[in-house]
């Protein structure tokens, strides 16, 4: 049987109320939000009640907020030289303090009913605390081992309660979370092979980092409202 | 008597059935595995970190090299996912373009898939089989795009230009006589359609050929019924997507439930297995094969009746036409807009997902109005798959490994991104 993201959204306000807040979408997504302490308790609810039947996780991502809407680029101030003149770098944020912004990382995870064919997703911010925790949803579906996993391995977000929590996608012995808004793009390492010692060895990249993208542009004259009429009418 | 312990063993990372980079570490009593510890990411290229640096259209040629063995299908999933957050229509003849080359993908990857699956369990006439028919699919590629892999064919808004007239044709050279080449280009005479016409009613045969090698041979059966059982509530718990969920018995394809471009106007069947075996998923792939044959039957009668244009005509999105740009300066500075800055996707966040060949292949992307991603996650079937190896190698044989590696259809470049 299939029904619309509206029935779903419908059966979820009335079965958790107000534990989930419905966040607008631009192109017809359900999407709620869900404090991390009710996330296992509705997690659980959204599989086994016979009205919800959401039997897939799909996929768990792990977002870093730190740099939403911020622009790198800042032509007034060009310097003289470089491909990146423009470009003004905020200092690297190191992880040392003990909180984040409770709003800087959060887990999303997108979940489909095959019985329903339907699709929601969840978000879970991970709040304050400095390495970020949520809870794992690995005994309600076992597809988020692995998923949970790399959102660990990549922006060190922490699964309470995951039975195997291992780094995934990098190098053994690897420092560091790549996919953290804060750690650079040609990261901190290269390795080669050292004739001398007769083995690979880490060094400290000996590439400059630079901005690869054009400027980033938000407010654009191209796509003004009030211009465009001028133009039709002139 | 002493103490029994047991025997660790690693299998990879170079091994060439582990598909590329597997580096596994198997825990075994005796030849029976009762653990397997998969390690992936030696193939890690950070494509999603990379994709946050780049204008949206700069990242396309990345989804090609993400699973290598269906490279228009990753492509699908990406731009759906950008045209999803702009919200533009794309133009009907593309769309059919879309669906044909997805399902010519299809081909392309599970022609891969059995070949290498065959090879892998001994079979190694099927490896030679099904890179013959390969070749004239790349042949296809190469046509419409100039590369045979890396297509980079499909945009958001359309795909890059229009089917060609002519097909490229084979050259005499010392390997090849002028005699072979005739015979070689006879097909190649007319256009594209043309030639995917005639392969789509030449293909079932060579599937037929394909089965008489394998569906009831003996060996092949002793290899594959009864390996890897996956039952369907497992299957999906575990996230199971594609032919690995419809090989358990779940009747689910997105092309029919969620269908996207052109899928509900064709005419197709979806085959599900019943026992969840490795065999059942081979039988579930090879019937795919044929399907996708007869959709892209369909597409090619439809391409061919309907002429029209394969972008849609927006330059704030899509770049002018060379042409154009010779004597129209409004043309030009789009071009150079587009190809300095790119384009501005509005604020939000969009998840599109597509039929892979190998599952559900999606792409979720958060823009924060920019002309770049803000977060790209690429959501891989083979991924999912792999997690559950461990599971659905217990109990069995050392050789059994290399079945279930098989017939997860496993390719590194999606897994480790």
């Amino acid at each position: 049987m299939t029904i619309s993201i509206e029935t779903l959204a419908a059966r979820i306000d009335t079965r958790f109320g107000e534990r989930v807040t419905r966040v607008t979408s631009i192109c017809d997504e359900l999407t709620y939000e869900v404090a991390k302490a009710d996330l296992v308790d509705v997690a659980k609810a959204l599989r086994d009640d016979d009205d919800l039947q959401i039997d897939q996780l799909i996929d768990v991502c792990g977002v870093d907020y730190l740099t939403y809407g911020e622009v790198e680029w800042k032509t007034e101030s060009a310097t003289e030289s470089g491909f990146s003149r423009g470009v003004e770098r905020k200092p690297v944020i190191l992880d040392e303090s003990d909180s984040f912004d409770p709003r800087r990382f959060a887990v999303v995870y997108h979940l489909m009913s095959v019985e329903q064919n339907v699709r929601l997703r969840l978000r879970v911010f991970t709040e304050e605390n400095n390495p970020p925790v949520v809870p794992s949803l690995v005994s309600v579906w076992s597809s988020a081992n692995w998923f949970e996993r790399e959102a660990f391995d990549l922006l060190g977000i922490l699964f309470e309660g995951h039975p195997d929590l291992r780094r995934i996608m990098t190098d053994y012995g690897f420092i560091g979370h790549p996919f953290r808004k804060d750690f650079p793009l040609s990261g901190n390492v290269e390795v080669k092979y050292d004739s001398d010692r007769g083995r690979v060895v880490y060094q400290p990249v000996s590439i400059e980092e630079r901005t690869l993208v054009p400027r980033v542009i938000r407010d654009d004259n191209r796509y003004s409202a009030e211009l465009k009429d001028d133009a039709g009418n002139g | 008597m002493g103490e029994i312990q047991n025997f660790t063993m690693n299998f990879g990372p170079q091994h060439p059935a582990a598909h590329g980079v597997l580096r596994l570490v198997l825990e075994m009593e005796g030849e029976v595995i009762y653990k397997a510890d998969p390690h992936v990411g030696l193939l890690h290229r950070g494509t999603e970190k990379l994709a946050e640096s780049k204008p949206y259209n700069q990242s396309i040629g990345y989804m090609d090299r993400l699973d290598y063995v269906s490279m228009m299908c990753n492509e699908h999933g990406y731009v759906l996912a950008i045209e999803k957050l702009l919200g533009v229509e794309v133009p009907e003849r593309a769309k059919y373009i879309r669906v044909m080359f997805d399902e010519m993908t299809r081909i392309l990857n599970h022609l891969m898939w059995l070949g290498a699956h065959g090879l892998d369990i001994g079979a190694m006439t099927m490896f030679l089989y099904c890179f013959r028919e390969r070749e004239d699919l790349m042949d296809c590629y190469e046509a419409v795009s100039g590369t045979r892999m890396h297509a980079t064919y499909y945009r958001p808004g359309g795909v890059y230009r229009d089917l060609p007239d002519t097909m490229p044709k084979y050259q005499a050279s010392k390997w090849r006589s002028q005699k072979e080449v005739d015979r070689l280009n006879e097909v190649r005479d007319g256009s594209l359609l043309d030639f995917i016409d005639a392969f789509c009613d030449k293909f079932p045969g060579c599937v037929d050929q394909y089965e008489t090698l394998l569906t009831d041979n003996r060996i092949w059966k002793q290899r594959t019924v009864n390996i890897a059982v996956v039952t369907p509530e497992r299957a999906l718990n575990l996230g199971f997507t594609g032919p690995m969920l419809r090989g358990s018995g779940i009747e689910w394809d997105l092309r029919k439930k969620q269908p996207y471009e052109v899928y509900d106007r064709m005419d197709f069947d979806i085959p599900v297995g019943v026992n969840g075996d490795c065999y059942d998923r081979y039988l579930v792939r090879v019937e795919e094969m044929r399907q996708s044959a007869r959709i892209m039957k369909q597409c090619v009668a439809w391409l061919r009746d309907n002429p029209g244009p394969v972008m849609i005509d927006d330059n704030k999105i899509v770049p002018p036409k060379r042409v154009e740009m010779k004597d129209d300066m409004e043309s030009l500075i789009h071009h150079f807009k587009l190809f300095t800055e790119g384009y501005c996707v509005p604020e939000g966040e969009a998840y599109a997902a597509i039929e892979h060949p190998k599952g559900e292949f999606g792409v979720y992307i958060v823009s924060d109005g920019a002309n770049k991603p803000y977060r790209l996650k690429i959501r891989a079937p083979g991924f999912a798959h792999l997690a559950a190896m461990s599971e659905m190698v217990e109990g069995h044989m050392l050789a059994d490994v290399v079945a279930v590696i098989g017939t997860q259809d496993i390719v590194f470049g999606e897994i480790d991104r």
